[in-house]
């Protein structure tokens, strides 16, 4: 069974094309339209066809891939398909990724960024414990130096930038 | 015509906006030339570095980026066998051999030259083109607007790709995002669950770069090749006289080819690169045996080709306001970014801007030329950046270009969230472009359906009571039954799995 689920895996996209189409017809079921229209055709016919829409391709696509289709995995020169899917380094992206988010409004961009940067580096096997930081640090702090004085594109600069 | 052309070379020869347009060459090369990233994220992800700046000058950069990550694809395709891009596949096929042999300098000079002589020719057609297509457009209404976006969404989902059905399913998911947001015309809430952050819509930007940069950066996270390939070191590029005979003709031969497949919504230049490459082989006469083992032409051809099917694009993109690669579908959200709508009335709205932007396009060639040709040898090194850098960077640029869009950390999870779709349909085949091209004409064509069944008062014929929309239905049930078609005909072909090209965008 667990066999034969992992092998149509596809499935699960099915899943989420379903839920997503129920999402959008509640949702647009949900909008008034006693007021407000502007023409035979209100603001709910188009979610409508959408969501009816994602829920055909949710079954069409299951029966493509009880059928036997397979979507093909994307190739390319940094991807390597004969090896297992590295969850790990997956995982600690999405933490160094997120890390910023957390961290930018409480001390600034250029630290953020720069965790943000080292901790990808690191996730993605850069152990290189003076250089990555070092780099981190540098593009962090002159991207943040760029955009926010030269660009006139505002960063938070936090505490750091309160300090120099 | 003429004037404003020449009102548009004093607005792009103004020496900030030279820097602009130089500094946008530079940059563009060196993103688009990093192995991983193809013309559409480099612009993607430069899109925040503009947003400081006046309109024009913005743009005027904006060029120079498109240019430079074009050539730049072409660039790693060449050195590194590996396609920045999808028009850059056909140019790997002869670039790489040539260069393995030692003569990447010259594979190099006849890309950045094909690149020149291709992107004048077909800016040169935008030019005497795009004013007639907005003329003739400013006379169609919402119906014939509707039926143009119901054809780029099946053309964009039924040519491409290897399976429609995920194809659909990529183009619904962008249409559901499209949703997100206050109704336009009554205002009501759609998709936003309450939350103010989605009121306003999800920026398309965002969604951009979240498929492109971050979705990539994950799914390359998942599989990433330990062992790379070594980019073949090359010098500075030049063309000798024997070069030079045989590559002139093929530069202006595939313009021709070029130009007219980007202007109409059939995928950019993937099939006009194929069918210039095809034509050279046919023409080569008693050098077609080298093809395939490092024949120049076959580099000349297909991205003289490339560059002319990038400036036919911009005809369909400003004066219908139709993207059709999602380059095209990048640089239509930087317009909304300041306001702009393409479309018909662009050229009489905002003329400065449009030939300001024209101008810089030739401007933009020019110092491609200048500029790439001699630093050459330093891109290729950019090849070489080690693995972690490069995705820990693209994350990087990817985060602060969504967050200064609004200053808002609410921006950073949206992506998060869309980037781990992307990676998703990356896994599952599903094709990123649709996506794309749903969340950005997806209003639009919803506006336009509108405004065409108020007119007709809710009766459906609205759509389809002009001569122009019911052409394209024609088409659009053309493309739709092709393969139906195709089966008919030939009933026992044996279907032979293609190679999997990869989109890299």
């Amino acid at each position: 069974m667990t066999t034969w689920l992992k092998e149509r895996s596809e499935l699960g996209v099915s899943a989420v094309l379903a839920v997503l189409g129920v999402v959008v017809l509640v949702d647009a079921l949900r909008i008034h339209t006693d007021f407000a229209q502007r023409g035979p055709v209100g603001p709910k016919a188009v979610p409508v066809v959408v969501g009816v829409g994602l829920l055909v391709v949710a079954v069409l696509l299951a029966r493509d891939v009880l059928r036997g289709g397979r979507g093909e995995a994307e190739g390319g020169e940094d991807v390597d398909l004969t090896a297992p899917a590295d969850w790990r380094t997956v995982l600690l992206l999405c933490g160094a990724f997120l890390a910023n988010a957390a961290l930018i409004g409480v001390v600034g961009f250029p630290i953020s960024g720069a965790v943000l940067f080292w901790g990808a580096a690191y996730a993605l096997g850069s152990r290189h414990f003076v250089r990555d930081p070092l780099i981190a640090a540098g593009m962090a702090v002159v991207t943040f130096l760029v955009f926010n004085n030269l660009l006139g594109v505002p960063l938070p600069g936090g505490p750091l930038m309160g300090v120099l | 015509m003429f004037d404003q052309l020449m009102g548009g070379f004093a607005t792009a020869l103004t020496p900030t906006h030279l820097a602009l347009a130089a500094l946008g060459v530079l940059l563009g090369t060196a993103i688009g030339v990093l192995p991983g990233i193809g013309p559409a994220m480099a612009v993607a992800l430069l899109l925040p570095v503009t947003y400081g700046l006046e309109p024009t000058g913005a743009f005027i950069m904006f060029a120079g980026i498109y240019y430079g990550g074009m050539f730049g694809g072409s660039t790693t395709s060449i050195l590194l066998n590996t396609p920045g891009e999808s028009a850059a596949v056909v140019a790997a096929i002869d670039g790489n051999p040539m260069a393995r042999k030692g003569r990447g300098a010259q594979a190099l000079a006849a890309a950045a030259i094909g690149h020149f002589v291709g992107g004048i020719i077909g800016t040169t057609m935008l030019v005497l083109l795009a004013p007639t297509v907005a003329k003739y457009a400013v006379d169609i209404g919402a119906p014939d607007f509707f039926a143009i976006m119901v054809l780029a969404f099946i053309a964009v989902t039924s040519v491409l790709g290897a399976s429609r059905v995920r194809g659909f399913a990529s183009l619904l998911i962008g249409l559901a995002i499209g949703l997100v947001g206050l109704d336009e015309m009554t205002g009501q809430q759609r998709m936003t669950f309450g939350s103010l952050h989605l009121a306003d819509g999800i920026d398309v930007v965002i969604v951009a770069v979240a498929l492109f940069a971050v979705g990539e950066s994950l799914w390359v996270a998942a599989h990433l090749r330990r062992n790379v390939s070594e980019a073949i070191p090359v010098g500075r590029p030049w063309l000798g006289r024997s070069d030079l005979e045989r590559a002139w003709k093929p530069w202006l031969r595939g313009p021709f080819i070029g130009f007219p497949f980007g202007a109409i919504p059939a995928g950019g230049a993937e099939i006009p690169t194929f069918l210039s490459y095809v034509a050279e082989k046919r023409l080569a006469g008693k050098h077609r045996d080298e093809f395939g083992k490092g024949a120049i032409e076959g580099v000349a051809g297909p991205e003289a080709t490339a560059s002319a099917s990038a400036a036919g694009t911009l005809v369909s993109m400003l004066t219908l306001g139709l993207p059709t690669t999602a380059v095209a579908a990048v640089m239509l959200a930087a317009f909304q970014q300041y306001g702009i709508q393409p479309g018909p009335l662009l050229f009489q709205r905002e003329s400065s801007l449009v030939w300001g932007l024209i101008a810089s396009l030739f401007i933009g060639l020019t110092l491609l030329l200048v500029l790439n040709l001699p630093l050459a040898p330093l891109w290729a090194k950019l090849l070489r950046i080690p693995r972690p850098y490069l995705y820990a960077g693209i994350l990087f640029f990817a985060s602060v270009g969504a967050y200064a869009v609004n200053a808002d950390v609410f921006d950073l999870l949206v992506m998060f969230v869309i980037g781990v779709l992307g990676f998703v349909m990356r896994r599952y085949g599903l094709p990123v472009l649709p996506a794309i091209i749903g969340v950005i004409l997806g209003p639009a064509a919803e506006q336009q359906m509108r405004r065409a069944l108020q007119l007709s008062d809710g009766d459906l014929s609205g759509l389809v009571n002009t001569p122009f929309s019911i052409v394209v239905y024609v088409v659009i049930a053309v493309l739709l039954f092709f393969p139906l078609i195709r089966k008919a005909i030939a009933p026992k072909k044996p279907t032979t799995p293609s190679a999997p090209v990869r989109e890299e965008v």
